[in-house]
Order: structure tokens, then sequence, then C-alpha cells
């Protein structure tokens, strides 16, 4: 069993980097291209910051100074790289940020982790508020308001990457990517990785066994560090400019909201949740201005109902699909799902025509949605939009009940299937 | 502009007759409007999106654009951020956009300056240009100028100097404040200030200098208190967006009794924020105000405000950026970067106050500078506040001509 | 010696508004273990409802109805928001009223737009009430001054006199016994997050048209309102009161000091090459005050987390 699932995900990975690889030959257009670059950023970024929130329970307010930081130096020595006086391949830039993140989160770390929980977030974001400070004070690193740019085409040329077109970039990220998560990875399988869980669940007990909770945070913080930096080594690379903003508070609140949405139970949970941050963020950001509205609904919706992500709603499934019980489910599902696409209808209408109306320039109040043209200062588009909301709502409100029912019908059948 | 437009027009009719028939699908001149259009400077950003739309909408009308081609604006936002605006960059290019127009912000300029140049050397062919129209930091057509970016306002040395030449005859003035935003633009005008105040009249003296962070205080009373202890004659300020109505309102509020030299009081809250107050005290410096007397004008000032009632026309020199485009794709029937950006050099238009001219070693716009001084009895007034600018100086384009130390590496 | 007179007040009156803000997160804090990343966004709703609200009927309405509907949408919100959570821990409570601190912000650019409002001084207050070598006192800065204080004061009588008042300070010490006692902590709870968010929105209705209101105030104020009671003392009404009142002294004073690190040592005899300019040592005062809330605020809580005046770790 054990053998078969090892050569299972052995396959799993090889397909995956088979298609990472095939990806440029296939898809043509550069905004495809930048849009998995800056995926697979977040994919490292997020993943680094799971290592704290979910694997020991540390929740960070400040990873953005790991990232940013990291990103800051390796422009900086991608500087001295232009200038010739260090013949570093620039695909290995991201190492850089990597010891940088790792040496920041060995000063900052010590005095971080001596506490857990609410002590533990403040400091981070007391510290985080210190760097994005010191940002305009330290003018020589951090570039004022212009920031510090770099020329990725320069230094020895490895493998044949020469860095300038968007193809290079993504290779050398996707080897990052691939190699981060699987170190991230393996840690999770080592005694400090066992330990980081232990200490989460209960420092007492862990102290009982002889391990220091203080020590097994430090340690994790600091590697968690580690990768934050590499991400911001890519950050660096694919962007050529790093700015104040890169250590503020802002891209702590996305990693933390990227990593919490996916699930931090779960290993790849944070990947979902970059990916999900990323194509909203770029992609629904194109169509709406109000994607961050809809962004900080979906995060408080996860947060009251979802502790564990998108991927702990997923794992409940699995167990249902291996008994062969997702039938059973589909019926309230389908009857959910009409209410569901009413109300989200009418509440994406509602807001979508009160953005319109309230950003001042756009005076033609002609909009559409969907395909559909509507003039939106008119009465009957927000008439619609309640109804929807109110139609949807209260069908959501008979219907749910159906799938609560349906799901305790499943369990017990599950209960009982496991209990001979 | 109204005649320009009109020239343009009537070209382009007869360049339809004249053509061959065999018309392609009419090819849409899509322009990628990189500003703040979120956070502290979204008014701004706003403003002019609203300025670049109402022209693109008259030229559209107009036809002035060959082959049947219109312009369509594309907004970006870039929060003021020179790496948001990089990103927002990257976006236009991945949507095929070639002609970027971006203003505030200095840091967002270079930023972009410096960006175009490695996209343009990576990716011949899909090369991109860049209109600047309101950042004004001199290094952008000097020591750090290129090929591809074009600035269509006045730089922060020439308008200093401007301000110089006035002082220069005002003996009445001999303390001066300098409080500025804490960036390359801000500081490029301390810099202009306390190297022409002096060479103007030696007699000036400097009394405090300050920067303060962009778009971040909220409360400038302090800074006024400072200006007050000093016995301030007069303020120099590039100030914009809110750090230039927080300030001014400070300064109402804490009864300076200075005179202000302001870049961009006139742009959004300054006015309204100082009132009364500011009535033969607070001066602009800039290439033009509602209150020059020309019939063209008039017309644009008042249907940009009755389709735009947040905002007055402000953007005069974005007019002249418009006609020059429209010129440069007729004259060369390209909407290719290159072609326009050859094009655009050395190019001399008639806008409806006098001439512009496109220096070709700088790629430094020149043109008409106007220094007035608010007064409540305008015909066109600010914000609705019913007080505008009277002019106190007209400065002809030849007056205003520094030299540049500009080293332009053009694609042979 | 005037001038610094003139900052020292424009300090108090912005301390002031810190502390309105900050008692009431103390008390949330300290009752619930909470920490309200929202608690600014309260401030800022106040801003905008008493703006909506001023141009119908005018400022003084707006000075009592505002905080009212901002009180009662923070017992809401508590009621069905926070206690929903509570289950899941403190990480979950802390990341929800992060969630709610992002999307307040987002409903105000929805029914605002991103402009700054047109919510100016009521002209009643509009004018320089006396002037001290050269720098005039604004009449509405000291009407800030008289509301923050009879505000605090009615409060402290509440605390101090009423028998809510002695659940409330028990609750803080002693959470468990009062809920064995058979009071009803979870009302406690609801009443004390309505009346903390209730007085932020009050600080809101006259700090709005002070400074300016507009989607970014409640970031820009957000974390230096933690400092203030991560500083005086989690759970000490009166740490937050003397670290408000510090902060924003030091906050609008630094602006005037224009000594940097170099000039020190100059003092000393040693000159210092003046070169660059961007060098640390160069730096002056107002240049640095920035960071020193937060760098104060981290080392108090690595080397004493009960801050100031507190009595307990957090």
């Amino acid at each position: 069993m054990n053998h078969g699932l090892r050569l299972l995900s052995v396959i799993a990975v090889l397909t995956l980097v088979a298609v990472l690889a095939a990806v440029p030959h296939v898809v043509s257009s550069g905004f495809t291209l930048s849009l998995l670059n800056q995926i697979g950023i977040g994919v490292v970024f997020a993943l680094s910051y799971n290592m704290l929130l979910g694997q020991s329970g540390l929740l960070s307010f400040g990873h953005a100074v790991y990232f940013g930081l990291g990103g800051f130096t390796a422009l900086h020595v991608l500087h001295t790289i232009t200038g010739g006086d260090l013949p570093l391949p620039v695909p290995l830039l991201p190492l850089v940020g990597g010891v940088m993140g790792l040496v920041c989160a060995l000063a900052l770390g010590w005095v971080s982790t001596r506490r857990a929980g609410t002590i533990f977030a403040m400091i981070t974001l007391g510290v985080a508020e210190l760097v994005a400070a010191s940002s305009n004070i330290i003018q020589g690193y951090f570039g004022g308001e212009e920031g510090i740019s770099g020329d990725r085409m320069s230094g020895p040329v490895l493998f044949g990457l020469t860095m300038g077109p968007q193809q290079d970039v993504y290779y050398v990220i996707v080897v990052w990517m691939l190699l981060s998560a699987g170190l991230m990875y393996l840690i999770t399988e080592t005694p400090l990785g066992r330990m980081a869980n232990a200490v989460r669940d209960n420092p007492e007990r862990a102290a009982f066994v002889g391990y220091n909770p203080r020590t097994i945070r430090f340690m994790m913080f600091a590697l968690s560090g580690f990768f934050a930096g590499i991400a911001g080594g890519l950050f660096a690379i694919n962007y050529e400019i790093i700015t104040a903003e890169a250590v503020g508070i802002n891209v702590s609140a996305s990693v933390l909201m990227m990593a919490y949405i996916g699930g931090i139970g779960y290993f790849f949970g944070p990947v979902i949740g970059a990916v999900i941050y990323t194509l909203l963020s770029t992609v629904l950001s194109a169509y709406t201005e109000a994607w961050m509205f809809y962004f900080g609904v979906f995060f408080l919706i996860v947060v009251l109902y979802a502790p564990n992500g998108i991927s702990g709603v997923l794992a409940a499934h699995t167990p249902v699909l291996r008994a062969h019980l997702m039938h059973r489910l589909m019926p309230a599902y389908a009857t959910a799902l009409l209410p569901t696409l009413v109300l989200l209808l009418g509440a994406i209408l509602l807001v979508e025509i009160n953005y319109h109306l309230s950003i001042s320039g756009n005076y033609d109040s002609e909009m559409s949605i969907l395909g559909v043209g509507f003039d939106a200062a008119s009465w009957w588009p927000t008439l619609a939009g309640l109804a929807a909301l109110v139609v949807g709502g209260a069908l959501l409100w008979r219907t749910l009940p159906y799938v609560g029912l349906a799901w305790s019908e499943v369990r017990a059948e599950l209960a009982g299937e496991a209990a001979p | 502009m109204n005649r320009h437009i009109r020239c343009t027009g009537i070209l382009t009719a007869l360049a339809l007759v004249g053509a061959p028939t065999a018309l392609t699908a009419a090819e849409t001149v899509r322009l990628a409007y990189i500003d703040p259009l979120s956070g502290g400077f979204a008014n701004v950003g706003n403003n002019g999106l609203a300025h670049l739309r109402f022209l693109a909408d008259r030229l559209n009308e107009a036809e002035a654009l060959p082959d049947g081609m219109t312009y369509e604006v594309v907004p970006f936002d870039n929060k003021v951020n020179a790496s948001e605006s990089l990103i927002a960059l990257q976006r236009a290019i991945d949507q095929g956009i070639r002609i970027v127009v971006q203003g505030n912000g200095s840091s967002v300029a270079h930023a972009l300056v410096d960006a175009i140049s490695k996209h343009n050397r990576r990716n011949p062919g899909e090369e991109v240009i860049h209109l600047n129209y309101a950042s004004i930091d001199p290094a952008l057509t000097n020591e750090s100028c290129s090929f591809w970016h074009f600035g269509f306002d006045a730089h922060v040395d020439i308008k200093v100097a401007a301000i110089a030449e006035h002082l220069a005859n005002r003996p009445d003035v001999t303390d001066v404040y300098l409080i500025n935003q804490d960036y390359s633009f801000g500081r490029a005008v301390a810099a202009a200030a306390e190297a022409f105040l002096p060479e103007a009249r030696p007699d000036i003296n400097i009394v405090g200098s300050d920067f303060h962070p962009l778009i971040k205080v909220k409360d400038f009373s302090p800074y006024v208190a400072k200006i007050q202890t000093a016995g301030t004659d007069a303020v120099v300020t590039g100030n914009w967006g809110n750090d230039m109505s927080l300030l001014i309102k400070a300064g109402r509020e804490g009864g300076l009794e200075a005179e202000w030299f302001t870049f961009y009081v006139g742009l959004l809250g300054g006015v309204s924020a100082i009132g009364e107050a500011g009535v033969g005290k607070v001066k602009q410096i800039s290439e033009w105000h509602a209150n020059v007397p020309n019939a063209e004008m008039d017309e644009i000032v008042t249907s940009f405000k009755a389709q735009y009632p947040d905002f007055d026309w402000y953007y005069y020199r974005l007019g002249t950026m418009m006609d020059m485009l429209t010129q440069a794709i007729n004259d060369t029937g390209s909407t290719d970067p290159e072609d326009i950006a050859f094009a655009l050099e050395g190019m001399r238009v008639d806008t409806p106050i006098g001439e512009a001219w496109m220096r070709p070693e700088d790629h430094q716009l020149f043109q008409t500078l106007f220094l007035a001084t608010l007064s409540n009895d305008v015909t066109h007034d600010v914000e609705n506040s019913g007080i505008g600018f009277v002019t106190d100086e007209r400065i002809e384009l030849d007056d205003t001509i520094l030299p540049t130390t500009c080293e332009m590496q053009r694609p042979s | 010696m005037d001038t610094a007179f003139f900052f020292l007040f424009n300090g108090i009156v912005y301390g002031l508004l810190l502390f309105m803000l900050s008692s009431g997160l103390t008390l949330i804090f300290s009752m619930m273990g909470v920490l309200n990343f929202a608690h600014a966004s309260f401030y800022m709703l106040g801003a905008y409802f008493a703006y909506q609200i001023s141009t119908h009927i005018g400022f003084w309405p707006a000075l009592i109805f505002a905080p009212l509907i901002v009180g009662c949408l923070g017992a809401v919100i508590e009621r069905y928001g926070l206690r929903t959570v509570h289950r899941h821990g403190h990480v979950a409570e802390l990341l929800f009223t992060f969630g709610l601190a992002l999307l307040i912000e987002e409903i105000v650019i929805l029914i605002w737009g991103r402009n700054p409002m047109p919510y100016s001084v009521p002209s009643e207050l509009d004018f320089a009430l006396f002037e001290i070598a050269g720098n005039s006192y604004s009449a509405y800065k000291i009407f800030m001054m008289l509301v923050s204080i009879s505000m605090l004061l009615f409060l402290y009588g509440i605390i101090a006199r009423t028998r809510i008042g002695m659940i409330i300070q028990a609750a803080l010490t002693h959470p468990e016994t009062v809920d064995t006692l058979g009071h009803n902590v979870s009302r406690v709870f609801m009443l004390v997050f309505g009346v903390g968010t209730g007085l932020a929105g009050l600080a809101g209705v006259i700090g709005g048209n002070a400074f300016v209101t507009e989607p970014g105030m409640a970031r820009a104020l957000g974390t230096i309102v933690f400092v203030v009671i991560i500083v005086g003392g989690l759970g000490s009404l009166t740490g937050a009161f003397v670290a408000s009142l510090l902060l924003g002294v030091i906050q609008t004073t630094a602006v005037a000091v224009d000594v940097s690190l170099a000039d020190l040592v100059a003092t000393v005899g040693i000159t210092t090459s003046a070169a660059d300019a961007n060098d640390l040592m160069h730096k002056t005062l107002s240049q640095v005050a920035p960071i020193l809330p937060y760098l104060f605020m981290v080392l108090m809580l690595i080397s004493r987390p009960r801050g100031l005046f507190g009595t307990r770790d957090a």
C-alpha cells in the first residue's frame, strides 16, 4: 500500500514537472506566462508562511519583512553583477535572497519567538512596522520612493538562459518553486517538523519530551524566513524592481490570506490559496474594481465557516469519494447550487452598480455585467439585484438543511463502514 | 485646440478621399493610462483620466486619426508605487498596448523609463513609448533621458527659474521657506530653489527646508508652526494631491501670512482648502489657467465641466500632448512607437494660446508659462469656490528654455 | 518656547484622540483577549457617518448619532461575528477582526468612493480662538479636547461608580469568577464592544474633519493604537492614557527637531564627513521619529510584555 502510494506520488510529481516544462511551448501569450510567474512566487511565499502558521501555530503579521529584505538584497547583488564585480549567474540570485531572509529571521526571530500566541503576533506586527518605517530612513538600502531596480540580463549565462524573455524567467521560477516546495515538504517529515506540530498543539508536553519549544519555534521561524527570502529573490528577478511596499503590511496580509484560504492544515493548502489569490488579483481585477471586496468577503466566510480552508473542504470529501458515496451528496448540492448562484448574482450586481457609481471618473452610467448592458443609475438593476439577493438568500436558507441531512447520512454510513 | 482638431480632421478627410479604397478594419489606438486610481492620490489620477477620456472622445468625434482609427483609453491603477507601475506596464504590454500615458509621481516615471528601455531593448519590434504629462523631475530629460520618454510639462528647473525671475523684482520678499515631499521630485524642487533664488537676488535667504514623507502626513500644523517661527515671507512648495490641500489648510488654520509659490494649488482641493484666505497670496506656476482669455479654451472648460462636474479643466498640456500624438500618427501613417517617437522629435504645434515645441535633444516640451495669483474676481473659478487665478506674468516659450545634459541614445 | 507650547498643545489634542480609540481597545482586549484589528475602522466609520449625517442635518446631530450607530454596529458584529469564531480560538478571532478591517475599508470605498470627503469643521468653530507668538489656536481643536476629556470623565464615572462598571472591572481581572458569580459575561462583552467601538466612532466624528476623511484613515491609525495599548500596558486605562499622550506629543513635536546624531556628536567636538546625507548619522530626529513608536513597542513586548502600567501579561 505504502509502496504503491509512493510510486503514485512519484508519478504525479514527474507529470507535474513535465507539464510545467511544456507550458512555454504551448502557450505563447505573455499574459499567461507572467501570471504563472506570479503564481510560482506566491506558492513559495505562501508555503513558507505555512511553516509558521500551519505547522508551528505561529500567526505572523510580518512575513513580508523576510520576503522584502530578500528581494532588496537580491537586487543590490544584481547591481554588483551588472557592474561586473561578481560572476554570479542571475538564476542563482534567489539563493542570495534566501540567505538574507535566513539571516534576518535568525536575528529577528531570536526575539520574536520567545513567546507564541498573541504576543508573537504583536511582536511580528511591531517588527514589520519598524522595518517599514525604517525604509524611509535607510534610503541607501531601500531606495526611497523609487525603490531599487536592476537589469537581470547580466552576469554569466547559465544553461543558455539569457534572462531576457519571460520564458527564461519562467523556467527559473519553476525550478526554484519545485525545489523549495520539495525541501519544505521534506522538513515536515523530519523530527523538527514533527516537533513543530507538537509544540503547536501542546508546548508543555513537547517540553516534557525534552525539546525546548522556543528552540523549535526559532528554527522553524528561521527556515521559513529562508524560503520567504527565496520568494523575494524570485520577485526581484521577475520584476527587476522592488520598493518599500514589499516589506509592508499589505504584502504580509496577502500571504496570510493566501495560506489561510488555501487551508493551513494541509501542506499543499497554501498552494491552492496562492493560485486563487493571484488569479483574483490579476485576472478578476482587470474586470472589476471590487475584487478586493469579494476577496475580503470570501476570506471572512472561510474564517467563520470553513476554518480549514479550501483544502479542508476538499479533504472532507475524500473519504466520501473513496467510499463511492458522492452520489448521495450530489442531489443536495444540486438543490443548493441554484439559490447560491442567484444569491451571488444579486450580490455581484449590487456591488458592481455601487462601485461603478461611486468611483469618480465613471461619469458614464452605462455598464455591463456578463455581457448584459444597462444603465447603472436607473432603478431597475438595483431592484433586480436586491430581489435576487433576497430570493436567493431565502431559498438557500431553505435548502441548506438538505445538505446537512445528506452529510449526516453519509457520515453515518462511513462510520458504519469503518466500525466493523 | 479646436482649430487644430478641425485641421487634422480636414487633413484626414483629404487623406481618406485620396487613399485607395482598400480600407482595412479600423484600428484602435489604445493608450494605457498608468496613474493612481486608488489611495491618497486617487483624485489626481481620476482627474487626469477624465481629461484624457474627454480628449480621446473629442478627437474620435472629429475623426482626427487617419483610416477611421480611434483612440481608446485603458486605465491601470499604480497606487503611485514604482513596482505596482511595472506590474501595470507588464499587464498593458500583455494586452498589446504600446503607448503608455503616465503623469503622477516622478518615482513612477523613473521606474517606467527604466523598465520601458529594458523592454524595448529585449523585444525589438514590440517597442513601447512613454508619454509623461506631469512628472517633472529634471533628471527625466537630463541625465536619465530616454528616446522612448517624452515630457510634456515644464520640468522643475524651468518652473523654479520662472519663479526666481519673478522674485528678482519683488524686494518685499526676502525670507523663503521650502517644504517638499521626500522623493526625487520634492528634492529637485528644493535643490532648484536653493540654486536659482539666491542667483536671481542675492539678498534672498532660504530660512528653512523641510522634506516630509509622501502621502503619509495627516496634520501639517507642526510644519506650519515651524514656517511661522522662521519669519517666512514666502513658501515654495511642489506638493500635490492631499499633501497640497492639507498643507495649505493647516497654513490657513495656523494663520500663516506668508505668500505661497506653488506648482499645483489649482489641482483638486488646494483652492477649496485655503478659500478666501488665499486671495492675493497664493500663486501657481503652470502652462495655463482658466482665466487666460481664449475663446477656444473657454468652450473646453465649459463642456468639460458639464460632462465631469467634479473636476475642472486643468491639464492644458494633455491637449497639447494628444494633438502632437495625433499629428505624429497622421504624419507617419503609422502607430508604431518608433515612428511616433521620431515624428515627435522637434515637432512644433500651435496650441490655442501659443506655440509648443518638443526639443529633439532631450524630448522636453517647451511652452508658454503663466505665474498666476488667486483672486475672487474671476470668470472661471476653481471647484465652484468663487476663487480663480489671474495672471501675474506670462513667460514666453523662448524665455523658458534651459540647457540640457541629455545624451540621447537613438535606435539605429 | 511659545512654539514649544504650540507643539505640546497639538500633541495633546492628537493624544486625546488616540486615547479615545485606545481606551475602548484596552477594555475589549483585557476582557475578551481579542486584539481588535478593526478598531480603527470603526473610527473611520464614525467619520464617514458623521459626514453623511452632517450633509443632511448638520454637525451637531452627527456628533450624537454617528457614534451611536457605530456602537450598535459594533455590538451586532460582536454578537454575530466574533462570538461565532470564538470557538475556533484566539487566532481565528484575530483573523476575523483582521478580515473585518479589510472589508470595512472596501465597503467604505464601495459606498463613498476613494476620494477624500469634503467633511469640514463646523463654521461655528472655524476660527482662531487665541494667538500666542504668531501661532493661532483653532477653536475646533479646543473643542476636540473638551469633547474627549468630558467623554473620558464620563466613562471613568461609569466604571468607577456603577454596578455594571464594577462587573467590568472585575471581569478585567477575574473573568471566570465573574462568570461563576452568575453575571452574563457574554452580554457584558457585547456591551463593552459596543461602547468601545462607539467611542472610536466618536473619535472619528471629531477627528475626521480635523484631519482628513478618506478610506486610508483607518490604516494610518490602526497600528499606532496597538502601540499605545501595548506600551501603556494591556488592561490598564491609566497606561493607555499616558501612552496616548506620550505618543501624540512625540509624533507631533519630532517634526520640529532638526537635530541629527551627527550634530550631537559634533557638539562634543567630533565632526563626521557630511558627504552622504543619506547616512544614518545625518538623519534628523524628525526623520527618525516614525520608527520610535514601533521600536518602543517591540522592546516593550520583549522585555516587559505587561507594558508600563499593566498588571498582567498579554
